[in-house]
């Protein structure tokens, strides 16, 4: 995952020699990097009794520098099982209020999936009668903070044109 | 300090009971209605006048008027609280000037002229060497404006966010929680007197987009109107709407939005967690302000009522009798 910093959130299962100081070992390559380890989680129930065990770990670190980890690990013998990236770190939701199947909803939603840094990744609706108005909570998520904002003004736009109520979030402070 | 009353509605009938009860050493030496005024250099019995508003529905010689009060009374601050004209601030605006140009000090409740005038009437009132102050405009009972001009002087502030229409607040607080429609929370606030006969006022956001107005001219230094500011009101929100909010653990509430460095001034509805401290019940107003220095403040109290608003008024009256200012 993205964020605004430009630190890239990942999560990685590592295949670790069982014996003691290899985890450290392991670990080392990502602290070096300058990466920093958010998590790490032992999996214990493992049904394979070799020598080795599966560790996951979450950590943070600048998008450049990740694939010169991937290779430091290989480089020390660890293998990575599973590579995990979440492009989205930013998440707001929205209410919109209007006609909104009778002026194209795939419309609408598509206004922002079409932007390739943003996209609307779930959808509540309340369609109370044909001809009344319905209610419609989105969730937006998107790579960077500006994107939302982006994201947001398209909205904007959108609900405007269309004659629907946004309701934006107050963010917390 | 003797003192002129314009306007006996509620917030004027509130002061006057409050200064018999609390501070009767401040000298009442002129007070109008909308039909009749009084006039007495040496201080108004106003335990009698009081009695007489209340039998006669008038408070003095019906061949009196305000007009001869703010012209002729002897007065060293007028207390101005006539009913708001947001359109053109008359007859407050005309009072106010009149006065201020006398070299005496005013202090009014009336949103009307200082959304519309106040960097002309702060000249003004600085060009006499007096007072003008308007506390009461903004958040009732919330010394908001003394807090931000007195307290906060050593802080920037970021941002204003507030809830600054109890009507809108109550209309939302019983939707979320009641499951009311909004045509059935808004009956609801007219029978109890929280809304008038004609909402649109209240309900479209103007009241509050008019708060903002004040605040960012007196507060930020801006020069705007109420075309500046973007507002959406709450008459169109659904019951579904507040419920998908819900699901989010959040409700909806309308709020008034100052950013100063960008020039954002916004009324709209917005999707806020229930447990947020704007997050108040029914009429009240809250305000968050947030600073460089002192982090966010919050302050939650009474938006409007005659007593309340009296309390604000009060406080600008003594404020200015004790000499403690001249801004």
């Amino acid at each position: 995952m993205i964020r605004g910093d430009g630190l890239v959130q990942v999560s990685m299962k590592l295949e670790i020699r069982d014996s003691p100081g290899h985890l450290v070992a392991a670990l080392l390559p990502i602290s070096d990097i300058g990466g920093n380890i958010k998590t790490v989680i032992h999996e214990h129930n493992q049904e394979n009794t070799n020598d080795f065990l599966s560790v996951e770990v979450v950590i943070e670190i600048p998008q450049e520098r990740l694939e010169s980890l991937i290779n430091l690990f290989k480089e020390k013998g660890i293998r990575i099982q599973k590579i995990g990236q979440d492009r989205f770190s930013y998440q707001l939701s929205v209410i919109i209020i209007g006609h909104l199947v009778h002026t194209n909803l795939g419309d609408t939603v598509d206004q922002i999936d079409r932007t390739g840094y943003a996209e609307i990744t779930h959808m509540n609706m309340a369609m109370p009668a044909i001809n009344e108005r319905s209610s419609a909570q989105f969730v937006i998520r998107s790579v960077t903070r500006e994107d939302m904002d982006h994201a947001l003004q398209i909205l904007r736009t959108v609900a405007q044109e269309k004659g629907f109520l946004l309701i934006e979030p107050l963010e917390v402070m | 300090m003797r003192i002129a009353v314009l306007g006996l509605g509620s917030v004027g009938y509130g002061l006057l009971s409050s200064i018999v009860d609390k501070h009767p050493n401040l000298t009442i030496t002129g007070v109008a209605d909308s039909k009749s005024a009084g006039i007495n250099p040496d201080g108004i019995d106003i335990t009698s006048l009081l009695a007489q508003k209340k039998e006669t529905g008038i408070c003095g010689d019906p061949s009196l008027t305000a007009r001869d009060v703010v012209t002729h009374a002897p007065y060293d601050l007028l207390v101005e609280v006539t009913p708001t004209d947001a359109g053109t601030g008359e007859p407050a605006y005309g009072y106010i000037k009149e006065a201020l140009s006398r070299g005496a000090h005013v202090v009014t409740s009336n949103k009307g002229p200082v959304a519309l005038y106040y960097n002309e009437l702060h000249e003004l009132a600085q060009k006499n060497n007096v007072s003008f102050r308007y506390e009461a405009t903004v958040a009732g009972a919330i010394p908001i404006l003394h807090v931000m001009q007195h307290d906060l002087l050593g802080n920037t502030i970021t941002a204003l966010y507030g809830v600054l229409n109890g009507t809108c607040n109550y209309i939302l607080t019983r939707m979320a929680e009641e499951g009311l429609t909004y045509t059935q929370a808004l009956a609801e606030a007219r029978e109890l007197g929280y809304a008038e006969a004609d909402p649109t006022y209240d309900v479209k956001g103007i009241d509050a987009g008019i708060k903002l107005v004040i605040l960012a001219n007196t507060i930020f230094q801006k020069n705007i109107t109420l075309n500046d500011v973007s507002i959406t009101g709450i008459d169109l929100l659904t019951d579904d709407a507040l419920r998908l909010a819900e699901h989010q653990d959040c409700t909806i509430r309308l709020i008034g939005e100052i950013v100063p460095g960008t020039d954002l001034f916004r009324i709209s509805p917005r999707i806020i967690p229930k447990n947020h401290p704007l997050v108040v019940k029914g009429t009240l107003n809250a305000i968050t302000i947030s600073t460089d220095m002192a982090g966010d403040l919050t302050f939650i109290g009474k938006g409007a009522g005659s007593i309340e608003t009296a309390s604000a008024i009060l406080g600008d009256i003594l404020y200015i009798s004790q000499g403690k200012c001249m801004d």
